[in-house]
């Protein structure tokens, strides 16, 4: 039990700096931490969503930043036509990432293993050159949006704080949900199928459309995190669908521990302080990067959160 | 004569140029306890398999209480009563055992396109769950986790899981497998008791088991039935003694 509790108090410290964090911003006038914290935010909300699928489900897709550009773009796009309602970016954005996600998982599922992991590659970079394509949209050079999105008084997206806090109430609210998912009669299915599929199809359950469902709402969840990139950036280009920021998301989900409910966040906050502050000190900070992340994946099984119960085990 | 509950007909099972099941044909009546024994490589996985949905056979047909099953996937068989245990054991290793057996309740119970409800405070389930587990005496080992169960508490959750889905029909593929010599008096017992509440299947290796519990018994030699009949019968029967029984002294001096 005392190993649970180590976990649980450093998240509660993660969360409780997180929710201070521009009280902080604000006394001490570095706004910059505010702006890289949105960032990690929203990241975190990616990987959680790749984690209800990687960690809780056993489905391991290598494309899920497309909806990060999927997002994005329903985003730009709509603000490009002059529609610059966050009540109508926001759902557009989410129904895109959720019809892109029942395509895509309704043909991947059909393979398994190494065949999943690369077909849902393959959509991805498809995703990807369809945006670079784009021409109208800026093509390979990104679309510039120029206003945030709109919530006509509700919360001002130009205002940073209020963003962050928008964020983090989009993070908290994913994550409760994915809590409430993983305890349900539907979680345990999903979780099961990861675990043992024969044994499921034997006492009676269709693996593929609980998969399916599943695989949907994370990119679902994900596509909200592209929205909200888009307007942190007030830009977005196809380089937020490519293969290397699907490979990051995963790494983030590793490192922080996978089907854990607040891995993600913890591999998220400590990827990009890394790679922040290692590309500080260096252009060739992924030379430092890699190996470290490397020993943190052979030595530290379940990722940071396994790491923190079996210190506090002792 | 009553319908049998399982009726398999003519099923034939190819591997490329050996005839796994060639030409099976057999009955299951209602309330039977019914042994497929036959000697290593005889086809009883194979035809186990065809029965649960694992396998398509190339021709004949499945009939579970008079309904064609032969082409239904494996999920759908086990709507329709049909539950099983698999030889190698096969379970939710990272799962505590109620869980296992709770999910099978749950794939009988409504749909599991529930989101937001934990399903581990579903008092309908876990009742069921802990039924199932003190039906096979793993009652007091509810809430291990399966990687800590033991090989005999592990064939034994497989009962549980099977028994949780309230099935008409039993597939036991090899129950007894890899069990001591107290286990596999347990198990007996067990299955003697379960005998009372459901029909069951079952394929296995233990001479003195098979004898001890079963109604009728068929024999599949090179994946053909070469013998059915009641335990007195198949004793006494020269082509089973011949094709079957190197180890005929097993069969005479037990049971």
């Amino acid at each position: 039990m005392k190993g649970l509790s180590v976990s649980k108090a450093v998240t509660a410290l993660m969360l409780a700096g997180l929710v201070l964090l521009p009280l902080y911003s604000q006394l001490s006038g570095n706004i910059f931490i505010l702006t890289l914290f949105t960032r990690i935010i929203i990241l975190a909300l990616a990987a959680a969503s790749l984690n209800l699928i990687m960690g809780f489900g056993g489905m391991m897709s290598f494309g899920h930043a497309a909806y990060l550009g999927i997002g994005g773009y329903a985003v730009g796009m709509l603000a490009q036509e002059g529609i610059g309602s966050g009540f109508i970016q926001f759902p557009v954005a989410l129904a895109a990432s959720a019809i892109y996600a029942l395509v895509i998982g309704a043909l991947s599922l059909r393979t398994r293993g190494v065949y999943f992991i690369m077909i849902t590659l393959a959509f991805a970079q498809m995703a990807y050159y369809v945006a670079s394509g784009l021409a109208r949209y800026g093509g390979d050079d990104g679309l510039t949006i120029y206003n945030r999105s709109d919530f006509s008084g509700l919360v001002n997206l130009g205002n940073r704080v209020q963003f962050y806090y928008l964020c983090l109430a989009c993070l908290f609210g994913v994550i409760f949900l994915i809590w409430r998912i993983v305890n349900s009669r539907f979680g345990l299915v999903v979780q099961g199928l990861r675990s043992n599929e024969q044994r499921m199809q034997a006492i009676g359950f269709p693996a593929k459309r609980y998969q399916l469902v599943c695989f949907v709402i994370s990119g679902t969840m994900c596509g909200l995190a592209g929205a909200l990139l888009a307007n942190n950036t007030d830009f977005v280009s196809p380089a937020v669908m490519y293969w290397t920021r699907s490979g990051d998301l995963m790494v983030m989900v590793i490192l922080g521990g996978m089907g854990t409910l607040f891995g993600p966040i913890m591999g998220a906050v400590v990827f990009l302080l890394l790679e922040e502050f290692l590309s500080q000190i260096t252009e060739y900070w992924a030379l430092i990067m890699g190996p470290l992340l490397l020993l943190i994946v052979l030595f530290g099984r379940g990722g940071i959160m396994g790491v923190l119960g079996r210190a506090g085990r002792g | 004569m009553a319908e049998p509950l399982l009726r398999v007909e003519k099923l034939v099972r190819r591997f490329g140029g050996i005839i796994a099941t060639d030409n099976v044909s057999l009955d299951v009546a209602s309330g039977e306890l019914h042994a497929i024994i036959g000697p290593n490589g005889a086809g009883k996985t194979t035809l186990i398999s065809q029965l649960t949905g694992h396998l398509a056979p190339h021709s004949g047909s499945v009939l579970l209480a008079g309904r064609d099953i032969t082409y239904l996937p494996a999920y759908r068989r086990c709507a329709l009563g049909l539950a099983r245990s698999f030889q190698i054991t096969s379970l939710l290793l990272d799962f505590t055992a109620a869980d296992n057996v709770a999910l099978a309740a749950q794939a009988h119970a409504g749909t599991s396109f529930r989101f937001f409800a934990n399903a581990r405070k579903e008092r309908s389930l876990r009742d069921a769950a802990h039924a199932a587990l003190d039906r096979v005496g793993l009652g007091h080992r509810a809430d291990v986790v399966v990687n800590r169960l033991s090989h005999g508490e592990r064939r034994e959750l497989e009962l549980a899981v099977a028994l949780a889905s309230k099935p008409k029909l039993l597939l036991l593929d090899e129950p007894m497998a890899g069990l001591g010599v107290t286990e596999s008096q347990r198990m007996v017992k067990l299955l003697q008791e379960l005998r009372k509440e459901v029909s069951i299947v079952l394929v296995e290796h233990d001479m003195p088991a098979v004898f001890a519990l079963a109604d009728r018994i068929t024999v599949l030699v090179y994946g053909r039935v070469i013998a059915s009949g009641d335990p007195a019968a198949i004793r006494a029967n020269e082509d089973v003694k011949r094709a079957y029984l190197g180890d005929q002294h097993v069969v005479t001096h037990h049971g």
